[in-house]
């Protein structure tokens, strides 16, 4: 089974740019939409609260792997751990790296993110909830599905 | 091609409808949260705290049964009921659900350093 997600994009800003937003934790909190304690340094666990809308409650947490000046930034975390109940630590944590590439006209970025087949089977249910504009979403099409008949 | 996917996805929802109808109902989807521990439970367990008789909350389970979101094991004289998440959700939706997140980030990315 694929286990990991990539992502590729274009963007038209020089390499030193993109570095700065993703490993600058104040400008990598603005983007990512997270609230972040401190900054990042490889080996340290980065922890914060994420400040998108509907998930204020999560907490973030991340560590740092490495940090090669404009061309690997990467970490371990939980992705998206929605529920305050659950303990995520005792889950095996996915990697994401992000890679830089110098291009005519900016920078090209890649994102991977490995390690999906540790994830268990519990999480597909959340993911369920979260998925699709999530569980309130579902509720309202299920109740004009069943207004329609 | 855009008809191809309009009808997968069409294929898609009837294959869901049923688990949802069934979760569409809030003592089966109190039931679905309390078994998505991953632990089995006997109806003794899951009637309890629950201002529902035994005979309603097993009729509740065998509507989750019956769309294999929960299954049966017996252990002696008691049923036990676990939650099955295949039906929900397979890996491949997870990652979709992941990948979603990323493409949200990204764009967030994107407009952040371009400006």
């Amino acid at each position: 089974m694929n286990d990991r997600i990539e992502k590729r994009i274009e963007l038209a800003a020089p390499v030193s740019r993109v570095w700065r937003a993703l490993t600058d934790y104040r400008e990598f909190g603005q983007w990512f939409q997270v609230k972040l304690d401190g900054p990042f340094a490889p080996g340290q666990v980065s922890r914060g609260q994420v400040t998108y809308p509907g998930y204020e409650h999560v907490k973030w947490e991340a560590v740092v792997q490495k940090m090669e000046p404009e061309r690997l930034f990467s970490f371990t975390w939980h992705p998206y751990p929605a529920d305050p109940k659950i303990d995520y630590s005792k889950e095996t944590p996915t990697l994401v790296e992000f890679r830089l590439e110098k291009t005519a006209t900016g920078t090209l970025l890649v994102v991977t993110e490995s390690g999906f087949d540790k994830i268990p089977s519990r999480r597909r249910l959340e993911a369920f909830r979260m998925n699709e504009g999530g569980w309130t979403q579902q509720m309202k099409n299920i109740e004009s599905h069943v207004a329609q008949k | 091609m855009s008809h191809k996917s309009s009808s997968g996805v069409r294929a898609k929802r009837l294959v869901r409808a049923p688990v949802f109808a069934a979760l569409g109902d809030e003592t089966r989807l109190s039931l679905v949260t309390k078994l998505s521990s991953g632990e089995p439970y006997s109806i003794t367990q899951l009637t309890r705290g629950s201002k529902l008789t035994r005979q309603a909350i097993t009729k509740h389970l065998r509507v989750l049964e019956n769309v294999g979101i929960v299954h049966s094991v017996r252990t002696g004289r008691e049923s036990r009921f676990q939650f099955d998440p295949q039906p929900v959700e397979g890996m491949k939706q997870y990652l979709e659900f992941v990948s979603r997140q990323w493409d949200h980030a990204l764009s967030r990315l994107k407009s952040f350093v371009e400006r």
